[in-house]
């Protein structure tokens, strides 16, 4: 570099000053950082929601909040971690800075149009704190009709405005990624050179774009009723309730992709990167991701296997549904053989990565169970469910978005997080997790209805210990809060390659300038050839 | 207070379900070991011993690829075909299957016996003998779920969903409702009492319910004037309901429709939806006038005409799953 010293060098971070240099920053890296602390924010909102219930659930009499209360907290800690958190998450954040800096692009394909996602998000979530604020709404974060339509008296109508408005963000999102990576590949990145974790975010794009207009026109539908008495799915007014749950499902299975693809777009990166070895089965794992969003939309019904759908619906739906197992587990063989015959380092994003193999692991196979037909009646709408998916969207995404925070973190702020702190945190919540979603799996088998705010004696002890890992886990999850902050200040420098990693990402300064490279590089090796960044070579395997 | 960690089997089908669950625990079992176990192993006996390792690189292998792409489908195709099967046995209810009528509401369940009984938030059912629930809601959507039964079926408004099971252990197990449906989802549960035969006779015999179903649809029947115009000689205006029970019935639009329970509630409450073959569209609609639990002793008195008068576990009932 021609600056001498780091402090002085012209970042994006020092490129501009002031409050509007921020919110009308067309820099992808900026509004990363924007959505950064808005959905760190969403998460710690949900996460107050998620203490509340594991804490009423420590007695079976429902004696620390009323029914009325207890069923608007669930709801909000849904609508909230999934709408606000989750599909936002890691391709908003983690996506929208680095997507372009590993293809070599200059900005994402719209910078005014990924701006304005972010605000759309924002206007979202404003409507669903106005909500919540006003009085809460009690529908599950599924809005269920006819409770949810002429039913509930709570505030449904703004609720359902804030995740159509924030559906808009999603839908942007998903078109600049897709338009960006056709677009804006830097000279020599052909498709089968990208990293993969651009290819996770291409397809998650996919569904973004033609899965989420269906919850858009859902809610719309829902609000016509509600508000207007139009009849759509209430039988009272001639409308039918299960076409609410087909729609419903259409867009919200495909949306639990939408969540777990980044995220297994970033274990492949941590994977290679602390292995120091090339993805085994590249084109296996590129094509499991697109794969896994073709495949998402050909399941929706296996929600609906006890709602009076005809039995051969539930069989093609069982049937489809096993197929999506398939790109999963290729995925999960690849990573694993990747480790063969590397150079493993323990660092905190790798401990993050086994963590979210493991989980992710338990949590697929427990997909497996809800996807049997014979299994699934009984285990429905139980706390089995809550737990299988807890797994894969807490287990499964916010590990892959916690390990690839701290992956990226030297490169989006310049300075190391404290590393022993970090693996401590790692810890805390893979143990933490555990001991609050296992025992749901048993809890849900012996018939533990979910959305149960008073229960039976019987359950208690396993309740006791679910609770007891969520103030483990809550622990775990604000520590990196902590000294991600700490960091800031006093974190030792970075440099530009503190992994030894190949992405191109790695080839600027940390934290990068405005236009990310000085000059566009030019790709001449395939993702993960290690052979350039290790300086004095030992071979080993 | 007593804990367990596996629920009891008494039906039929639970010890069904139960072996297939451990079909699919060994399985999951089986590569949790294994992933872990490699990860595990991968990362001591490869951890990095200087920062200047550069291991060969491994680019994949198409016969592994196969292997674990193969294997995995073929055990879930197993999964699939095993679990569609017990799916059939639970939904299908044998032909000799006590009738039992659900009315949920928000927040109870109102349950009624051909013999008239009724009950709020209990049901009594004999032991060893096939029981259908024909279901329906008049508010929300809610469940109804038998944990030690294995058996959920959601209970939808404006339709009837069925379910069957055939208690194999007498005793006392939860009833709860599985779909949220709104502030005390929780509180809407009871009790399914399973007895031994004789138990149930005498309980039957306790109360005094004064008619059965199908003579309180009878009275029903008469007070709606519905006889003025459906005669039993087949003069009337509106179709004779003489052994309508099961048959097919030709439709004005030419089409045909398997007269069940379904079929007969549509034309109480929406009688211009199906128009029989032959007669004008003269009958007012019901809703309203009647509820939800008028109209299924309405639909038993049907029944009780044939084609085999008073027996709801006819051979021409509903055929399985032609819901």
């Amino acid at each position: 570099m021609t600056t001498a010293v780091a402090e002085e060098r012209e970042t994006y971070l020092n490129a501009g000053h002031g409050v509007k240099s921020w919110l009308l920053t067309k820099d992808h890296k900026r509004i990363g950082l924007l959505y950064l602390f808005t959905i760190t924010f969403f998460f710690f909102i949900g996460g107050v929601f998620a203490t509340l219930i594991r804490l009423e659930l420590l007695s079976p009499h429902g004696n620390l909040v009323s029914s009325e209360t207890y069923n608007k907290l669930f709801t909000m800690h849904g609508v909230v971690m999934v709408f606000f958190f989750l599909i936002p998450s890691i391709p908003a954040t983690l996506g929208n800075f680095f997507l372009p800096l590993m293809i070599g692009a200059r900005d994402l394909a719209f910078p005014r149009i990924n701006l304005l996602s972010w605000y759309l998000l924002v206007i979202g979530g404003l409507f669903a704190i106005f909500a919540m604020v006003a009085g809460g709404v009690d529908t599950g974060w599924t809005f269920y009709t006819p409770y949810s339509t002429s039913y509930s008296n709570t505030w449904v109508i703004a609720t359902a405005l804030g995740i159509f408005v924030a559906g808009f963000s999603s839908i942007l999102t998903g078109l600049n990624f897709i338009v960006t990576v056709h677009r804006m590949r830097c000279p020599g990145m052909t498709w089968f050179r990208m990293p993969l974790f651009v290819w996770a975010h291409y397809a998650t794009a996919l569904i973004q774009v033609l899965g989420t207009p269906v919850l858009a026109v859902t809610l719309v539908l829902v609000l016509c009723e509600r508000m207007f008495h139009i009849g759509i799915f209430d039988p009272a007014l001639g409308g039918d309730p299960v076409l609410f749950q087909h729609l419903f499902w259409f867009y919200s299975h495909p949306a639990v992709y939408i969540m777990i693809l980044p995220a297994m777009g970033v274990i492949s990166e941590l994977v290679s990167t602390f292995s120091r070895k090339a993805i085994f089965g590249y084109g296996f794992v590129a094509f499991s991701s697109v794969a896994i969003a073709v495949l998402g939309f050909l399941v929706w019904g296996h929600h609906l296997f006890v709602s009076g759908q005809s039995l051969f619906a539930g069989m093609v739906f069982s049937f489809l549904s096993y197929f999506v197992a398939i790109p999963s587990a290729i995925k999960v063989f690849n990573w694993t053989a990747t480790l063969y015959k590397g150079s493993i380092s323990y660092a905190t994003p790798m401990l993050y990565a086994f963590g979210f193999i493991g989980l992710f692991t338990i949590g697929g196979l427990t997909g497996l169970f809800v996807a049997c037909l014979g299994i699934d009646v009984h285990v429905t709408d139980t706390y089995f469910v809550v737990a299988h998916f807890h797994y894969i969207m807490v287990g499964g995404a916010i590990m892959g978005y916690l390990g690839g925070l701290h992956y990226w973190w030297p490169k989006i702020t310049g300075r190391m997080y404290p590393e022993g702190w970090a693996k401590l945190s790692a810890l805390v919540i893979f143990l933490g997790f555990n001991l609050t979603f296992f025992p749901q799996f048993i809890l849900g088998y012996l018939g533990m209805p979910r959305r149960y705010h008073v229960y039976p004696d019987e359950f208690q002890v396993l309740h006791v210990l679910s609770t007891a890992g969520a103030s483990v886990l809550a622990v775990g999850y604000l520590m990196p809060l902590i000294y991600f902050m700490w960091s800031l200040k006093y974190g030792a420098i970075a440099g530009r390659n503190p992994w030894k990693a190949t992405g191109l990402e790695w080839q600027t300064d940390s934290p990068p300038p405005v236009h990310n490279f000085d000059e566009i590089p030019i790709v001449t090796r395939e993702a993960y050839d290690y052979s350039g960044t290790v300086g004095q070579e030992v071979q080993v395997g | 207070m007593s804990f367990r960690l596996f629920p009891v089997e008494a039906s039929s089908i639970s010890a069904e379900v139960d072996q297939l669950l451990f079909f699919l625990l060994a399985v999951a079992a089986f590569f949790t070991v294994v992933i872990f176990a490699a990860i595990l192993f991968f990362a001591i006996r490869y951890r990095r011993r200087s920062d200047n390792e550069l291991p060969r690189p491994i680019h994949g292998s198409i016969p592994l690829e196969i292997v674990w792409s193969v294997i995995p489908f073929g055990l879930s195709m197993v999964m699939f075909t095993w679990g569609a099967s017990v799916f059939f046995r639970e939904r299908r209810p044998p032909d000799n299957a006590l009738p039992i009528y659900v009315v949920a509401k928000q927040w109870m369940w109102k349950l009624q016996h051909p013999e008239g009984q009724r009950e709020i938030n209990e049901l009594h059912i004999p032991v060893g003998r096939p029981v259908k629930l024909t279901m329906t809601s008049e508010d929300v959507i809610h469940s109804f779920f038998v944990p030690a039964f294995r058996t959920k079926q959601d209970v939808v408004p404006g339709r009837y969903t069925t379910t069957w099971f055939t208690a194999i252990k007498p005793g006392k197990y939860h009833l709860f409702c599985a779909e949220y449906c709104g502030n005390n989802h929780s509180g809407m549960g009871g009790w399914i009492y399973v007895m031994e035969p004789q138990d149930y006779e005498a309980w039957l015999s306790g109360g005094t319910p004064g008619a059965t179903l199908a003579e309180n649809g009878q009275k029903l029947f008469e007070n709606l004037a519905c006889a003025n115009c459906h005669k039993s000689d087949g003069t009337g205006r509106c179709p004779d309901l003489t052994g309508l029970f099961g048959k097919d019935v030709k439709l004005a639009d030419g089409s045909t429709v398997k007269a069940d329970e379904g079929y007969i509630r549509e034309s109480i409450l929406r009688p211009e939806a199906k128009i029989v073959a032959g007669y004008q569209p003269s009958m007012p609609t019901f809703q309203g006038l009647v509820t939800e639990e008028g109209v299924l002793q309405l639909i038993e008195y049907v029944k009780s005409l044939g084609p085999n008068p008073g027996a709801g576990q006819a051979e021409g009932l509903a055929a399985p799953g032609s819901r």
